[in-house]
């Protein structure tokens, strides 16, 4: 692999972070958070799209009609989330029913149609599978963080084993329940954010809405 | 034979090769790229949804029956039915509300009663005077789950549902085999106040319904809340209403009083005898 091309899969992960960084895929950043199972699998589902998606974009970028290209790009999306959801809905029903509506939503996640748009218009399939894999990588990292911090100060487990007993089950820690709430995982990635930047590991100059 | 060949004929290039040779942005070639677009789309996304139902078909009824399986042994009694009988499954059954027969075209497992209500052909209206639980309309079918002992029913368990105070109230009620005796009441669903209307969930209170009839030896529909004092003679139909919670108790007592009345479940209940 040459070193472009690891840049490509490297990049995303920390110093161009798409949620830290540019500040996309926020929303759902926020609602799956609060456990760390479903952190994780929304990550994977998300990195899958990603990287499906821009693998196909890539392959019919040459033939791609400029006037219809969004429309392209989103219905491409759109089937590959359904495919996603329909494979949760049969191999990991309980997960698919607690990340309810939000595996849907990932059609609407600004990391896919954004790496479509800025990345596999412009490249080819497999610098835009790495692509895809970095940015889904990216993305997952930040839900994981977010969501162990959650879980953990928030129920006292991690993966739903008990790290920290809680006053209800007979010990002495005292769960912080604005974390379990959707304005503490913004608390936390508002933190999270300033902490990467202060600590020079992104840039600060690059911001996306 | 000669010079006889024929004279030879221009290439005319492939439909494919003239499509390529279009400028990107050509109308035509933009439209036939939509639409090989959307059928592979399509192609793709029904293929997926095609071989992942029968799964996907299992997992819900797996999940239906840990559900009921739940409240079903949550019954008082239904335990020790289950060790004595060493029977553990609660078989489901779709009925037609209005004879009690069975109704073998309604597929119980994706059955929903509520969707089923408010469509034209596949629910009814309730007529006023009969609608005690402020529903308006119900579903023609309905699905109910029995617990057999050899051949013969032990318990029914029927889906209840009527207007409370915050919301729709919707439960199961158990019966014992003879269509009459009252095994248990549980709520899976309500908006009712909290420390309020709420009580409903009150095992000691859904303890007093264990035993109630829904009907006199003559026939009469007498189960219910009284939210006065429980004139003795109401005694073996009736509970007391919960104090504070008139309007919830009342509710109840007429979600009741609909479903295992004659518009309700009454006809179903009655094959049982």
């Amino acid at each position: 692999m040459t070193s472009d091309l690891r840049a490509v899969l490297t990049e995303p992960i920390v110093r161009r972070n798409p949620v830290t960084v540019q500040i996309l895929g926020v929303c759902s950043a926020l609602a799956v958070t609060s456990q760390v199972a479903t952190a994780l699998v929304m990550g994977v589902a998300l990195t899958a799209t990603t990287c499906a998606s821009n693998v196909a974009i890539s392959l019919i970028r040459g033939a791609l009609p400029r006037s219809i290209r969004l429309i392209v790009e989103i219905t491409i999306i759109a089937s590959l989330v359904i495919v996603v959801d329909q494979v949760l809905q049969a191999y990991a029903p309980a997960m698919s029913k607690q990340l309810s509506v939000f595996v849907g939503l990932i059609v609407t996640n600004c990391i896919v149609l954004g790496r479509a748009e800025a990345f596999a218009s412009r490249s080819g399939p497999w610098a835009s599978f790495l692509d895809g894999l970095g940015n889904g990588a990216g993305y997952a990292l930040v839900l994981f963080a977010v969501a162990t911090v959650r879980e953990v100060l928030g129920t006292g487990t991690f993966l739903g084993a008990t790290v920290l007993r809680t006053v209800a089950a007979g010990g002495t820690y005292e769960p912080v329940d604005l974390l379990l709430k959707p304005v503490g995982a913004f608390f936390l990635l508002a933190l999270l954010v300033w902490g990467l930047r202060a600590a020079r590991l992104a840039p600060d100059d690059e911001e996306a809405s | 034979m000669g010079d006889r060949r024929p004279p030879p004929v221009p290439v005319r290039p492939s439909w494919f090769a003239r499509l390529r040779a279009l400028p990107p942005d050509d109308p035509k070639r933009t439209l036939l790229f939509a639409l090989a677009v959307a059928v592979v789309c399509a192609t793709v996304v029904s293929t997926t949804a095609v071989a992942l139902r029968p799964r996907q078909r299992a997992n819900r009824e797996a999940e239906r029956r840990v559900q009921l399986r739940d409240i079903v042994a949550r019954l008082p009694g239904v335990e020790a039915l289950f060790a004595r009988t060493g029977a553990s499954e609660v078989e489901t059954l779709a009925i037609d509300l209005a004879t009690g027969a069975p109704a073998p075209s309604v597929e119980a497992a994706t059955f929903d009663p509520r969707k089923a209500a408010a469509d034209p052909t596949a629910g009814v209206a309730i007529p006023g005077d009969l609608d005690v639980a402020g529903l308006e309309r119900r579903a023609r079918h309905a699905v109910v789950y029995v617990v057999k002992d050899g051949g013969r029913v032990e318990v029914v368990v029927l889906p209840v549902e009527g207007s409370g105070y915050g919301g729709l109230i919707r439960g199961f009620v158990a019966m014992r085999g003879d269509g009459n005796t009252i095994l248990a009441l549980s709520f899976f669903e309500h908006l009712e106040t909290a420390g309020v209307g709420a009580r409903i969930d009150d095992p000691a209170w859904r303890a007093r319904w264990q035993g109630k009839q829904a009907r006199d030896p003559e026939g009469r529909l007498r189960v219910g809340v009284a939210t006065a004092r429980l004139d003795p003679a109401d005694a073996p139909y009736q509970v007391d209403g919960i104090s504070g919670a008139t309007i919830t108790s009342e509710a109840v007592g007429n979600l009741l009083r609909y479903w295992l009345g004659d518009h309700g479940f009454g006809p179903f209940l009655r094959t049982l005898r």
